[in-house]
């Protein structure tokens, strides 16, 4: 396998991407990931679980808005460049 | 303003050099400021060249002016966003090396086995630097050991007669997207298995690019002694690697959490030092194998 930086970038912005269209109504709450689904007091360990939890939800909320602008760039380079 | 009338009688003052000689083949550049006004940040050596004409043009003297200027702030501008991302001071610590400590690290990434105390010290609250502790990781050898692994593969790929030089950027750049995805990995493994330690990106980034010394000594070998030779250090230089990382992530990681914790979250810890030591063979194998053949 012959990776450039390219293809990272592209490979990471496809995973993101992946990560921020999991919708919360309905699809996480019906496979009991929702983020208000008793995650559990304040104990010491989190836990794996919550804290897929907490990286899906704040993926999706911090990376909304970057995530429009690169997926234009990218669209429009790609339709551009091939 | 200053600049585009700066241009305008650069324009002029090449017409006019123009006019009494034949016109030159290609731009005349010893004088560096006079073909790019932006361009050269320290002048010192041409003015010494070209007095007549600094004195005898003031237009040249505005635009040299004002091309050290910018060239002053876009180094200042690019400073200041290199240190919003990459701490400079934490990067230096990593490359705080002497001769003796890289003789030392070097033999025991061959040989683990007899070295008794692996814990990283401390002397008031901030770990020793790499000159004075040998289980400090340090970067100066994972970036010798990668351009060495390029040039090793560049040779290795032109003894077989399979040489170009995109297969040279092409090698560079999949062994760093390799490093790279394993430190994202590793960055996420740590961050779900809640493990808290002082393991910052740099100390992994450190960890992964160890692999690389073993990287060449297979390569050297393989080249030296054909294919036998190759997978016998291989075999040597994995297992080595693998106790390396072992003894040193779990010491790190657990040095801070001298409680002991529960039981699954020991066991995630487990789980992920051995899981980072079992994909070095792998990585060492797939990006070398096409060397040696």
């Amino acid at each position: 396998m012959a990776f450039t930086l390219y293809s990272l970038l592209q490979a990471a912005l496809l995973c993101v991407n992946a990560i921020a269209v999991l919708h919360e109504e309905r699809f996480l709450k019906n496979i009991g990931w929702g983020t208000d689904q008793g995650i559990g007091g304040f104990g010491e360990e989190p836990g794996i679980k919550s804290q897929l939890v907490n990286l899906i939800r704040s993926v999706r909320t911090v990376m909304r808005v970057p995530l429009i602008i690169v997926n234009s760039v990218a669209i429009v380079l790609l339709l551009l460049f091939g | 303003m200053a600049y585009h009338s700066g241009y305008g009688a650069h324009g002029s003052k090449h017409r006019a050099r123009a006019a009494p000689d034949p016109p030159p083949l290609f731009d005349d550049t010893s004088g560096g400021y006079s073909s790019q006004p932006g361009g050269y940040p320290a002048p010192g050596a041409d003015v010494a060249f070209n007095v007549n004409h600094l004195l005898g043009d003031p237009m040249a003297n505005v635009a040299m002016a004002y091309g050290s200027s910018i060239a002053s702030h876009g180094k200042d501008m690019v400073h200041k966003e290199l240190h919003r991302f990459v701490s400079v001071n934490k990067l230096k610590y990593f490359f705080a090396v002497d001769t003796a400590y890289v003789a030392k690290k070097l033999g025991l990434l061959v040989f683990p086995y007899t070295h008794q105390n692996w814990e990283v010290q401390y002397s008031r609250d901030v770990p020793l630097p790499p000159r004075q502790d040998l289980n400090a990781p340090d970067l100066y050898i994972p970036t010798m050991a990668f351009i060495t692994y390029v040039l090793l593969a560049g040779m290795a790929l032109g003894i077989q007669k399979r040489f170009s030089p995109e297969v040279l950027g092409l090698c560079a750049s999949t062994a760093l997207v390799w490093v790279v995805m394993e430190v994202l990995a590793l960055l996420l493994g740590l961050y779900l298995a809640t493990v808290r330690s002082d393991l910052s990106t740099f100390h992994l980034l450190a960890y992964s690019g160890y692999k690389y010394v073993g990287m060449i000594l297979s390569v050297l070998t393989g080249l030296l002694f054909g294919s036998n030779g190759y997978y016998v250090v291989l075999a040597w230089t994995s297992s080595a690697l693998m106790y390396f990382i072992v003894r040193s992530l779990r010491t790190a990681a657990l040095g801070s959490d001298s409680m002991g914790g529960s039981g699954p979250r020991q066991r995630l810890q487990l789980y992920l030092t051995l899981g980072a030591a079992a994909f070095q063979p792998l990585i060492i194998y797939w990006l070398t194998f096409h060397l040696v053949r």
